[in-house]
């Protein structure tokens, strides 16, 4: 059991966060189940990378057991990445705030659907 | 020049001819002046190849390979060299009448007329040239694309509806039947070369032969062949002169030459054997009932159409009957039709001009208003009924001759039963417009008193009529040509 | 000379220095040339490597001199040098036009950004093209992608906030799970460099795992690919970007995300085991011909001319992934084709579009939609333009001449050699469904009276309609002379295709 840990709480994150993306019309909870979707993600990386016993990679006659460095190279990366997506996410919600007045998706919707039929008004006139 | 440059020439020219003609819009003298100039320099080159073809050459130009082992290449034999003639001579003539034609009825949109008119000669000179399926293709979808605007040249909602219907059908059965028998055919062959015997496999199974077949004879649209005939009706509402030449002479006859060519250098006769019964089947049914609807059309210009209809199935039961002498027949069957039905629709056309009568009943009387007009129209009508001793009759002998060898009694029936029809719907309008008295009821101020159409209308339906008669009297370059089709010499 | 060894370095390295340094000038003007000499020397390099793949075989360079597996490789060989040569000229094409046609788009001050991000762009997806790493290609991915959702964002429409949003929900959602998929491959295997993955790959796609990486990069790359079903970003961002962003993105965007499901299929995990093993090759043919057929039908009733041809590109990525299904040589070289072929056709089409879009915007409003009420009788004040995207379309039909005959005779050809009729006549038959799109288009233009209070306007200027034009003269090109694309695309399916039945 203690074995299968991380991964049960890598899939539980995983799916925790899908599910918020979908299920919630906030632009900004949206993003905080991207930032939960994209973590659980780290987490799938870097817990194998981990030996029991293991120690930094740094090359000694005392150690002959290492934990592999990479994964945390590669999600230094991926954490960067993520950062960059959630603050431009943050940022075009801020933008879609002044526009609509409004951060909820429905809203939203609805407010572009009467733009919509004002242009169709428009054209036909 | 040499002949391979020639080939070019004749391609190349008409497209210089529509580059000239857009630099001249501002002026409509010299625009006209460039198509006529371009007409009789194309058609100089295209006659300069009949000597070379008639000696038993074959010569060929490649251009550029588009597909590796497919080139985009020309080559001039014999059934190509008839089909090049009628094209590039009719265009002369046809650009005297458009110049009275579209003068006459103050049509708007004139440069674009010529230009695109001088394209579809290079589109139809590229298909009769043509060294095999793809370069075909090619220029048979450039025809296509570059008629439309023809076709829908009034800009109407009719001419747009008509526009519409021609490119569905004509677009829908090359990409959906043409393109993909091309395809397979270079998948069982290796090659899409016309070569004269044929290319096929002789193994292939027979029921693939005529799927095959299927495939090419519905997929070339422009032969009409029932039930995908309705774009020539549709394409009626374009100005006379686009119906005379394209959907009498160029389009149509691009249509059945390729019927004919793949017939003959694709299939080649002996794996046909035996596969087309189906094919004369339908044919035959497009002759008789294309026939009747002409019977019954009071229009002239649909009457006309449908009369093309039916004449175009003679060509694709020719090819299908698989006899030398029939082949021969459907070759000359292309010119002989194509001199005859110019001439009807010039008539049409100069009748609207003079008089605005677009209908079979308004006609009493014509004839002795328009005495030119309608003797040239009475020569063409006899030659495509098929009375001796006028081409369209050696044409029919041929083919029928062809039926006889091959014993197929049934196609002579129908070509009997189809001349009485022919002559059934358009007699009538001889009759009407000589012996009939003028009605005085429809007049209405301007068309009352008209004469003759302008000059160079009644000019170009003389030359056409005059054309048939001397294709009458002295057939033999025309047989010559159409008896070599299918033994030239190419590889 | 030691320049030409670091071509492929400098092929990314270039772009990617362009970015900050246009955000450092500050100004439009000088931001435009240093991100446009760029995007030139790009296409150049690009050009430079193929010849050299062309002349010598796959090119292999560690970056940083780290041997791969360890260090990261970058490896070229028939089918990315293609893709490079793409992705670079699009670039070099839409970068000039950019200038005159973010002029009232965008607003002044942010034009410097705009190149930036392009620079961004341009350089994420040549990375994703010439990499040779499984991680690094997930990091270009995502410097593209961010690029992108910030140049959608720009337009003026406020719904183009709401699109690059959505695109960049759904698309980072793609980009990872794609990175899970790489997790898993690197967990089982050990290695990130996709050509020692090969080997290893073999030994344990079978497994559980190895199968779960399969779902998981196949359904992170359709999302980036937008194939039907997972397209629903991809209308939003092309009709409200920018114009020439709608251009670049649909000539290169889906195009790059293509290639790496390439990659993936047929060279890491390898065809024999796809399409042998798997349902894999029915489960494309279904969701190809859904593509092509649902996309195509919807574009044919949009009113507005870049909404129909973003669903006209859907329609046209169900024929890459068909020719992908069939795993023949015929097949994917029609794909690898088509990439190329379409997004020339496509990025003429939205480059042409948005000449129109300028000509109808005023500066005081938003760019109006190019409905067709507001486009008929456009075809008399604007010829060139018009004719330019009839053009285009034909390509899209497939009519022999263009470019995109040239791919329908190999994907049809690959489907009579499947002996699949009823194929041949679905691909030919949604290829009429492309007619009409074409033609309503056509018909509004040139048929159409103009509308009543439409103000007299000329021809788009000619800083929009030579770099247009030139995509429109390589769309007849490439119908007519078809060296390039069709020997890379055959060597390139060569090389791919393992699986000669």
């Amino acid at each position: 059991m203690l074995a299968h840990f991380s991964n049960i709480i890598t899939v539980f994150l995983m799916v925790a966060g899908l599910f918020i993306i979908i299920a919630r019309g906030n632009l900004i909870k949206k993003l905080i189940g991207l930032s939960l979707f994209q973590t659980s993600v780290y987490l799938l990386y870097i817990t194998p990378g981990k030996l029991i016993g293991g120690t930094a990679p740094i090359i000694s006659p005392q150690y002959t057991v290492y934990s592999n460095p990479l994964p945390h190279v590669l999600i230094l990366t991926a954490i960067v990445v993520g950062v960059a997506t959630l603050a431009l996410g943050l940022a075009l919600a801020v933008r879609i705030r002044e526009a609509y007045g409004s951060i909820e998706e429905d809203e939203i919707l609805e407010r572009d659907h009467g733009v919509e039929a004002e242009e169709a008004k428009e054209a036909r006139s | 020049m040499n002949v391979e440059e020639l080939i070019l020439a004749a391609l190349v020219l008409p497209i210089v001819g529509a580059l000239g003609i857009v630099v001249s819009n501002r002026s409509p003298n010299v625009r006209e002046g460039v198509t006529l100039v371009t007409a009789v320099a194309v058609f100089a080159c295209v006659v300069q190849l009949v000597a070379p073809v008639l000696a038993g050459s074959t010569p060929l130009v490649s251009l550029v390979e588009p597909l590796p082992g497919l080139p985009v290449a020309f080559r001039v034999e014999p059934l190509g060299m008839l089909f090049g003639l009628v094209a590039s001579g009719l265009w002369i003539v046809n650009s005297i009448y458009s110049i009275g034609y579209m003068r006459g009825n103050n049509e708007k949109n004139q440069t674009r007329f010529y230009v695109c008119f001088a394209l579809s000669i290079a589109a139809a000179l590229g298909i009769a040239f043509s060294a095999n399926l793809l370069t075909l293709f090619l220029f048979y979808e450039i025809l296509t694309l570059i008629t439309y605007p023809l076709v829908t040249h009034a800009g109407t909602d009719k001419a747009k509806h008509g526009g519409r219907v021609y490119l569905g059908i004509l677009m829908g059965t090359s990409m959906l039947f043409l393109l993909p028998a091309i395809i397979y055919t270079w998948h069982v062959a290796g090659t899409v070369d016309f070569r004269p015997g044929g290319i096929l496999p002789a193994g292939l199974a027979p029921a693939s032969v005529t799927v095959l077949l299927a495939l090419f004879m519905f997929g070339i649209g422009k032969a009409a062949l029932m039930p995908f005939h309705r774009w020539l009706p549709a394409a009626m509402v374009a100005p006379t002169p686009v119906s005379a030449l394209l959907h009498a002479v160029a389009v149509v006859k691009a249509g059945v030459f390729s019927v004919v060519k793949v017939v003959v250098y694709v299939f080649g006769s002996s794996i046909l054997a035996g596969t087309t019964q189906w094919l004369i089947a339908i044919a035959g049914f497009t002759i008789l009932a294309a026939s009747v609807v002409a019977l019954n059309a009071d229009n002239f210009k649909r009457r006309l159409a449908y009369s093309t209809v039916s004449q175009l199935s003679y060509i694709v039961v020719a090819a299908a009957v698989l006899a030398p002498l029939s082949t021969v027949g459907a070759a000359l069957h292309i010119v002989s039709h194509a001199l005859g039905k110019i001439t009807l629709f010039f008539a049409a056309g100069a009748i609207y001009t003079a008089a605005h009568k677009t209908e079979i009943s308004q006609f009493d009387g014509i004839g002795r208003r328009m005495p030119w007009t309608m003797t040239a129209f009475t020569i063409g009508a006899l030659s495509i009924i098929g009375i001796p001793p006028f081409i369209g009759f050696v044409s029919k002998w041929y083919i029928m001759s062809g039926a006889f060898s091959a014993g197929m009694l049934s196609v002579a029936a129908v070509f009997m039963l189809s001349t009485l029809l022919n002559a059934a719907y358009l007699l009538p309008i001889v009759h009407r417009a000589f012996f009939r008295p003028p009605r005085h009821d429809d007049h209405h101020g301007h068309d009352g008193h008209h004469g003759e159409a302008p000059l160079p209308i009644v000019i170009a339906i003389c030359i056409t009529a005059a054309g048939t008669l001397v294709a009458s009297l002295f057939p033999d370059v025309l047989i010559g040509l159409a008896q070599r089709i299918g033994t030239g010499g190419a590889i | 000379m030691s320049l030409a060894q670091h071509l492929p370095a400098l092929q990314v390295v270039l772009p990617l220095i362009s970015a900050p340094l246009a955000v450092l000038s500050r100004r439009a003007g000088l931001a435009f040339l240093i991100v446009t000499a760029a995007a030139w020397t790009a296409f150049a390099i690009a050009i430079a490597l193929w010849l050299q793949v062309d002349l010598s075989g796959p090119v292999s360079y560690p970056i940083g001199n780290w041997e791969p597996p360890w260090g990261i490789e970058y490896r070229l060989d028939r089918l990315n040098s293609f893709m490079l040569v793409l992705v670079s000229g699009m670039a070099a094409v839409v970068l000039p036009y950019s200038r005159a046609s973010i002029e009232r788009e965008i607003p002044q001050e942010s034009h410097y950004l705009f190149y930036a991000m392009l620079g961004l762009c341009l350089t994420g997806l040549l990375g994703m093209s010439i990499t040779g790493d499984a991680f690094n290609l997930f990091v270009f991915l995502e410097i593209s992608s961010l690029s992108t959702y910030v140049l959608i964002a720009m337009g003026r429409d406020r719904r183009a906030l709401t699109a690059a949003y959505q695109y960049l929900i759904m698309g980072s959602i793609g980009a990872t799970f794609i990175v899970i998929g790489i997790g898993f491959l690197y967990l089982m295997t050990g290695t990130l460099n996709l050509a020692d993955m090969v080997d290893r790959v073999a030994r344990i796609e079978n497994s559980r795992p190895g199968l779960a990486a399969l779902a998981f990069i196949t359904v992170g790359v359709s999302l980036k690919v937008a194939l039907a079903p997972l397209h629903q970003w991809l209308p939003n961002a092309y009709t409200y970007a920018p114009s020439s962003v709608s251009a670049f993105l649909a000539a290169t965007a889906t195009k790059v995300a293509l290639y790496a499901l390439i990659r993936f299929y047929f060279t890491v995990f390898g065809d024999a085991f796809l399409f042998e093993k798997l349902p894999l090759p029915k489960m494309m043919l279904v969701l190809s011909l859904f593509a092509m057929f649902f996309a195509n039908f919807i574009a044919i009733f949009q009113d507005n001319l870049k909404r129909l041809f973003a669903y006209s590109s859907i329609g046209q990525i169900g024929y890459i992934t068909l020719g992908l299904s069939f795993d023949s040589i015929d097949g994917v070289a029609a794909s690898i084709m088509h990439l190329f072929n379409h997004g020339v056709a496509k990025g003429a089409i939205f480059l042409l579009v948005g000449a129109i879009v300028a000509r109808l915007t005023t500066r005081q409003s938003a760019p109006p939609a190019p409905g067709f009420d507001r486009i008929a009788g456009l075809a008399r004040s604007m010829p060139w333009t018009c004719f330019g995207i009839v053009i285009g379309g034909l390509s899209l039909i497939g009519v022999p001449g263009t470019a995109g005959f040239i791919s329908k005779w190999y994907l049809v050809l690959a489907a009579v050699d499947k002996g699949q009729w009823w194929l041949v006549g679905a691909i030919l038959f949604s290829s009429l469904l492309a007619v009409a799109y074409v033609w309503r288009f056509v018909e509004a233009a040139y048929f159409r009276a103009p509308p009543a209070g439409r103000e007299a306007f000329g021809e788009a200027s000619l800083s929009l309609l030579i770099p247009a034009w030139l995509l429109v003269g390589a769309t007849v090109w490439f119908g007519i002379d078809t060296s390039f694309t069709v020997g890379s695309a055959i060597e390139a399916a060569q090389q791919l295709v393992h699986n000669h039945k």
